[in-house]
């Protein structure tokens, strides 16, 4: 009952939020700060509850469940389970509603009920997105998690914000429908061949069927979670819904709603379908690839603040396609921490150009610098996150991108070495962030007021989070590492055709062939295993 | 016809009986609200016979009708809509001078002729009730006389008349080709036979019911229709009236067997395609509400045709459980357009602009209505068009189950377009309206209610139609 209680707790207290909001402006936002900042604390006696547990490492094991019947009719299960991965991520999810509301704090001043009952209930959907185990929950979670973002931007948005939900309602309506065609095609080919209906993940897990079936499965889910992280080619509606959003719709935008594309791969992409995303995954890496380096040459282009983030974070997420078809230990951990670490510095970006905005009423770089000479609470702030952004070491994103490469690495050399450019571009970008708009000459005369104790309160959080991920990843590490070895279980073969692809490569990774056969041994041995393990949780669990 | 054949049509007796009853009370006595109540007692009574009928089983009553637990929930959802509309009725007419009763007595009488249809299994009695069905709707969009409403109804009475001859035709050319009007024999010497003659006949027969579901190309009545009856009427026609012509054409074909008809099944596809894009493409101009949710409603009607062409048991599911939702969904809709529209133009949008300022409760059941014609988690119309895909994959229509797919992801842009619109700060000359009355905060939350629940928690439901309401 942990798990529902964590989605209903959220959109409770966005219904109280709205409720109450008559009565004031503070209601609403002490609302949900505190509803959120309970959970935090409550998740973490829960993290550390758990960290304790003696199985807490062994991979297979969920940390909770819930299991119970929704429509027997179409074996639909109110199935929901958290383990390593899930916890993390929801954990990010109300780290993230907390910047979210208190940036808006002062920013949002109209029709605060329903502003706050929009945050808390994407909060909750993606919660629910993270936490389900049934393809319907899950496609339930995915498309409740739309509604509210749309409102979100489209009525506290800026000026051309009708242009940017209608791009982005259409890209991901169109996208999410996809993935629910291929559900609904698993569903019944699964159903035809054992005789049992059901959207269950793990009665899912190996289903038969011929190769060209598997691919076009795949790429239902592959198209829906690639509009969402966005892969290079299906991005075009993130800068323009990012430059429209209000600063708290940004920060979900970039923290949590791209990072619901990279869980829905790691968790149910590669595991459902592991021949076909196998074959495809040189396609895949190549795009994370373009995509790392393509964005990062459009981010230095741009004159707009929010826009230049936006191509930033596609960047990023490059890193993240690239790690996560890499399938490998290394490489999948790294995804992880960038998906954490990014969540955290890109949300802090976001946040830091709407208290620009405020104050400047521009997101215009060219109108910008020098602004570090007025307030440089903000420019420390700005600086150190510009430099999270282009992976230096000690704080988070270098631990990610580092992971990733090393993965990558081991599965294909050339792919790499291009994905390393991407510090050098990335670099350009984050200094020339700066440069432009705290640093140079205050030319324009700005005087404006530097942060005060809520937005440097803000700003600390984010601060301590992205160094404490930067310098000691080790406990996320820990945390994240069984249930990456349970899901790598799911799909094992995958490496025994990554060498067959990249075969002529062995040698120059030699330490690849080792890795390999231990993977194949897991297979050999847990593959059986581990099903039976999760019933035997499910009966004693939450 | 023995006894236990009168308990099976009890509820279509009680029906007709009250419609006398009410015929002969306001020859007597006028009372808007006696007649209100009488109405809603006696669909209270037809409702609450349905169990009764169920009792005596599945069984042919005479060759004209058939009383299964298919026809019984399709009365029920039929009764369930009109109780809504005539409590709707009343609000709407309560402000209105003239003469009001004949209303509700047109009322019992269209619900009388929409539970024939799902009655029936004979071509004369599908003729019948649709004909009742037709004559009352033509007066009820006509009734209160003004000029737009005359409009109204004569278009209706001209496009009813034209699909009713297309509905004679096809009956008469499928009696000519195999000699009988029974369904059942009908799909008995049909199967196998394929003669052009008879595919033209059922093909008519098709022409004319599509005409009543407002499915393009035969839909141009509806958004003038829409806009033009008054509210409850309009709740009505896109409710119940759907309601009956969907489930004698689904009862009808499925025992035809149009999967076994190429020809059928090739025009059915075309016809739900086009339904589909046409209905949400057009719907996205629309700048009048009952306009967009009169395209809105033929688009829905060509997703219901994706699962009336699959096949299976899934299929009746899907479209029974779809007609439920929907019929939920829309009577909520019109229902807050009865207490949101002013004396201004029928579904204009300055109605609705501000409406979460103006009346939050009222915003919320309609917010609540859109959500689910849209298709959005949490609301019946989510897992309905699941339901839907899912009939649809299950019998691997691909291309049908991609219009589908396509087509709503157009359309739920409108519905959260109108949403927004609800939410702009209210122009300074938005038009004041009074509180919404007790009755119709009541019928409202129920619906509201029922939306909610058959999105969150369905099981019951499916467990009912699947159990009682399947088609053999």
């Amino acid at each position: 009952m942990i798990l529902a209680g964590i989605i209903i707790w959220l959109a409770g207290a966005g219904l109280l939020a709205w409720f109450f909001s008559s009565r004031g402006d503070g209601w609403p936002r002490w609302i949900t700060l505190i509803a959120l900042i309970l959970q935090i604390a409550f998740l973490a006696g829960l993290w550390i509850g758990y960290a304790g547990r003696s199985d807490f490492t062994t991979p297979g094991r969920w940390l909770a469940e819930l299991d119970l019947p929704w429509i027997p009719a179409l074996g639909i299960r109110l199935h929901m389970a958290m383990d390593g991965i899930s916890l993390l991520f929801v954990l990010l999810t109300d780290f993230l509603g907390v910047v979210a509301v208190a940036a808006s704090w002062q920013g949002i001043r109209n029709r605060l009920g329903f502003f706050h009952f929009n945050l808390m209930w994407i909060l909750a959907a993606i919660a629910g997105v993270f936490l389900a185990l049934d393809l319907f929950l899950f496609y339930f979670f995915w498309e409740l998690m739309l509604v509210p973002l749309y409102f979100i931007i489209g009525i506290w948005g800026h000026e051309n914000r009708i242009y940017a939900t209608l791009k982005f309602f259409i890209f991901t309506q169109a996208s999410s429908l996809l993935m629910l065609a291929a559900i609904l095609g698993l569903y019944f080919i699964h159903g035809r061949s054992t005789g049992v209906y059901t959207f269950d993940y793990s009665g899912l897990l190996g289903t038969p069927m011929t190769s060209v079936t598997e691919l076009l499965l795949m790429l239902g889910f592959f198209i829906a979670f690639a509009v969402k992280l966005p892969v290079i080619a299906v991005h075009t509606w993130l800068p323009d819904a990012h430059t429209e959003a209000p600063t708290a719709g940004s920060v979900i935008l970039a923290g949590l709603v791209l990072k619901v594309g990279a869980y829905g791969m790691i968790r149910f992409l590669v595991p459902l379908f592991p021949r076909a995303t196998a074959s495809f995954s040189l396609i895949a890496m190549g795009l994370g690839v373009a995509g790392i380096i393509y964005a990062a040459i459009l981010a230095f282009s741009q004159t707009d603040l929010k826009r230049m983030i936006a191509y930033t974070s596609i960047s990023h997420m490059g890193f993240v396609l690239l790690g996560i078809f890499a399938w490998n230990q290394l490489a999948l951990e790294g995804a992880i921490v960038i998906i954490l670490a990014h969540g955290i510095s890109t949300g802090a970006l976001f946040v830091l150009v709407g208290d620009i905005q405020d104050r400047t009423h521009t997101r215009n770089l060219d109108k910008m610098g020098g602004l570090w000479s007025t307030m440089p609470r903000m420019g420390g702030a700005g600086m150190l996150f510009a430099l999270a952004s282009l992976g230096l070491p000690g704080l988070g994103n270098f631990v990610g991108e580092f992971l990733v490469l090393l993965g990558a690495y081991q599965v294909n050399v050339p792919l790499t070495v291009l994905a390393s450019l991407g510090f050098i571009v990335s670099t350009i970008y984050a200094l020339w962030l700066v440069q432009k708009t705290f640093l140079g000459e205050n030319s324009r005369g700005w005087k404006l007021p530097d942060y005060n104790l809520r937005e440097s309160g803000i700003m600390a959080a984010m601060i301590a989070a992205i160094v404490a991920l930067g310098i000691y990843p080790q406990p996320v590490l820990t945390t994240a590492k069984a249930a990456v070895e349970a899901l790598r279980a799911y799909a094992p073969r995958y490496h025994a055709v990554i060498k067959d692809d990249a075969g002529s490569r062995e040698s120059a990774a030699p330490g690849q062939a080792g890795g390999g056969a231990q993977a194949l041994a897991a297979q050999a041995g847990s593959r059986d295993r581990l099903p039976e393990e999760n019933r035997s949780t499910a009966s004693g669990g939450s | 016809m023995s006894g236990a054949d009168f308990v099976g049509i009890l509820p279509l007796a009680i029906l007709a009986a009250a419609a006398v009853l009410v015929l002969l009370v306001l020859s007597v006595y006028r009372s808007h609200l006696l007649t209100c109540i009488l109405t809603l007692l006696s669909l209270a009574a037809a409702a609450a016979s349905l169990p009764v009928a169920a009792s005596v089983g599945p069984r042919g009553v005479t060759i004209l009708l058939i009383s299964d637990g298919y026809a019984l929930f399709y009365t029920g959802i039929i009764l369930a809509a009109t109780f809504s509309v005539t409590v709707l009725s009343y609000i709407f007419l309560r402000s209105r001078p003239g003469r009001r009763e004949e209303l509700y007595l047109l009322l019992l009488l269209a619900a009388l002729g929409a539970a024939v249809l799902v009655f029936s299994s004979h071509f004369a009695s599908l003729f019948l009730g649709l004909e009742l069905l037709s004559s009352s709707l033509f007066v009820l969009i006509a009734y209160p006389r003004g000029i737009l409403n005359v409009e109204a109804g004569i278009k209706y009475l001209i496009l009813a008349s034209v699909s009713t001859a297309f509905l004679l035709f096809g009956m008469s050319l499928v009696y000519a080709q195999l000699g009988t009007m029974e369904f059942a024999r009908i799909a008995a010497a049909g199967r196998g036979a394929g003669g052009a003659i008879l595919i033209a006949g059922l093909g008519l027969l098709a022409v004319g019911l599509a005409f009543k579901l407002a499915l393009v190309p035969f839909h141009m009545w509806a958004p003038d229709i829409y806009q033009g009856a008054p509210a409850p009427v309009t709740a009505f026609v896109a409710s119940v009236s759907k309601v009956g012509a969907f489930g004698v054409l689904l009862r009808f074909f499925r025992l035809a067997g149009v999967q076994g008809h190429g020809h059928l099944f090739l025009m059915f596809t075309l016809i739900a395609i086009a339904s589909m894009f046409g209905g949400n493409l057009l719907a996205l101009l629309q700048g009048n509400v009952r306009r967009l949710l009169a395209y809105s409603s033929i688009s829905h009607l060509g997703y219901l045709l994706v699962a009336f062409l699959a096949s299976g048991a899934l299929s009746v599911t899907a479209v029974t459980f779809y007609l439920l939702a929907y019929t939920a969904t829309i009577v909520a809709a019109f229902g807050v357009a009865v207490l949101v529209e002013g004396n201004g133009a029928a579904g204009a949008i300055a109605d609705y602009r501000g409406l979460f300022w103006r009346r939050p409760w009222t915003a919320v059941v309609m917010a609540g209505a859109l959500f689910s014609l849209a298709g959005i988690p949490l609301t019946a119309g989510f897992i309905g068009k699941f339901y839907l895909i899912g009939a649809g994959a299950g019998s691997s229509l691909w291309l049908l189950v991609l219009a589908l797919v396509i087509s709503s992801g157009i359309g739920v842009y409108y519905y959260l377009r109108l949403i927004v619109i609800m939410y702009l700060r209210p122009e300074q000359t938005a038009p004041e309206t009074a509180p919404a009355p007790w009755s119709g905060s009541l019928i409202l939350g129920a619906l509201f209610l029922a939306i909610l629940w058959l999105g969150v928690y369905p099981a019951p439901w499916i467990d009912m139609i699947q159990r009682n309401a399947l088609l053999k």
